[in-house]
């Protein structure tokens, strides 16, 4: 970790594109998918829907590492790590909700609606988890959430695009919907694939 | 809506399937299909938690007031899924190892939400533990086979024996080892049981 150390500025853009893309949260790691088959019918809904996320990924995983190493790692509590961090998420996008609300309007119009899909969106806990495994600092935590958040906001954009195409066509009556959309989803994650070996962490 | 047991159950496991019916609980049925071992693990984890979540949301049902349900519900499943963790920690580290993560991830599957919120919280303790157990094993029963199919193919083995004369015969499938495969199978097997459903209602 010592070269990491050396240049952060450079391990934090090599770890968010790594999270982002050879090691994309949606096609390669399957977390949020729920929301994603539910929310990807159109390219608009998913692009608010994918802002949400960056924010909130960023923001409780660097909360989450804070409390983790500063609170339940010296008390010895890490068996608790499930419970606080969910408490954690579903507090901060509370609040978030109450900021937007007040501070604008606009914002809220656009976001609002996502914000409580955000807390049982799998993908914010799973990168708390995640990061977990890895050794970073609390600045590649940072960076680490955003590259997370980032590539989940891709992933379900392209999804949405391509959706809005497919839903014009004809499909097979049993593969409509979910069945079709997952095929989309492997094509992509195939083509996604081809990223992975290019960014060793 | 009368809910007798015999409907909870065909419901759970095949009429209003968790996964190609509701299509809910995705992420976990694609993530650890690699290896059967991964899958019947995991699935003892959802049954566990999704029985047990049930009844006590469905035993506190007039006493949690509606405004905060979602925090409390979280609260009950995240407790539930710390059993497991630890439990699993405790059993099979090796298996820890992989499906980790995603055990945490329980406490957001959907479909333990899902129940909660459409069943537990207005039913009576005990139908709400055999719709949990019913749907747990719907899900189940989904992610065995996919599993069935993609350890096969994707390492020859099943639970890690080999199968029978593989360097005969056998040839690796790379594609259903990493993800896209996954995808692929779930959407095939979506594609069947839907099929299947519809021939059934017409007649």
């Amino acid at each position: 970790m010592e070269q990491l150390d050396m240049n952060i500025f450079l391990s934090m853009l090599l770890i968010f594109t790594s999270a982002a893309f050879t090691d994309n949260i949606l096609l390669a790691r399957f977390l949020g998918m729920c929301s994603c088959l539910g929310v990807s019918k159109k390219v608009d809904t998913s692009l608010g829907l994918g802002f949400a996320v960056i924010f909130v990924t960023a923001s409780t995983s660097a909360i989450n590492y804070l409390i983790y190493k500063f609170a339940l790692v010296p008390l010895g509590l890490e068996y608790l790590r499930l419970i606080t961090f969910i408490v954690v998420i579903a507090a901060f996008v509370q609040f978030v909700e109450m900021v937007v609300e007040r501070v604008s309007e606009r914002l809220y119009n656009a976001l609002g609606i996502f914000l409580p899909l955000i807390t049982v969106n799998c993908a914010i806990l799973g990168i708390s988890l995640f990061m977990l495994n890895k050794p970073f600092n609390f600045l590649q935590t940072f960076a680490f959430g955003a590259g997370g958040g980032f590539g989940w906001f891709l992933a379900i954009t392209l999804i949405g695009g391509i959706r809005e195409k497919v839903n014009e066509r004809a499909v097979p009556a049993g593969l409509a919907g979910p069945g079709i959309t997952l095929i989309i989803i492997g094509i992509m994650s195939l083509a996604f694939v081809g990223f992975s070996g290019m960014i060793k962490l | 809506m009368a809910d007798t047991p015999k409907t909870v159950f065909t419901n759970g496991t095949w009429k209003e399937n968790p996964i190609y019916r509701q299509v809910l609980g995705i992420c976990s049925a694609l993530a650890v299909t690699n290896l059967l071992a991964n899958t019947l693990f995991m699935c003892a984890g959802v049954i566990f938690t999704l029985a047990l979540s049930s009844l006590t949301i469905s035993l506190l049902r007039n006493l949690i007031p509606k405004r905060i349900r979602m925090i409390v519900q979280v609260l009950i499943i995240a407790s539930y899924v710390m059993m497991v963790d630890i439990t699993i920690r405790a059993v099979a580290p090796d298996i820890h190892r992989f499906i980790g993560p995603y055990v945490g991830l329980i406490i957001t599957n959907c479909i333990i939400m899902g129940r909660a919120e459409a069943f537990a919280g207005q039913n009576k303790p005990f139908i709400s533990l055999l719709d949990g157990i019913a749907s747990g094993m719907g899900y189940s029963f989904v992610l065995i086979a996919i599993a069935l199919v993609r350890e096969p193919l994707g390492f020859g083995t099943i639970l890690g024996l080999e199968l029978p004369a593989k360097e005969l015969w056998w040839h690796q499938w790379t594609i259903m080892v990493m993800p896209p495969g996954a995808f692929f199978m779930l959407a095939i097997i979506t594609w069947i049981a839907r099929c299947i459903s519809a021939e059934k209602s017409k007649t």
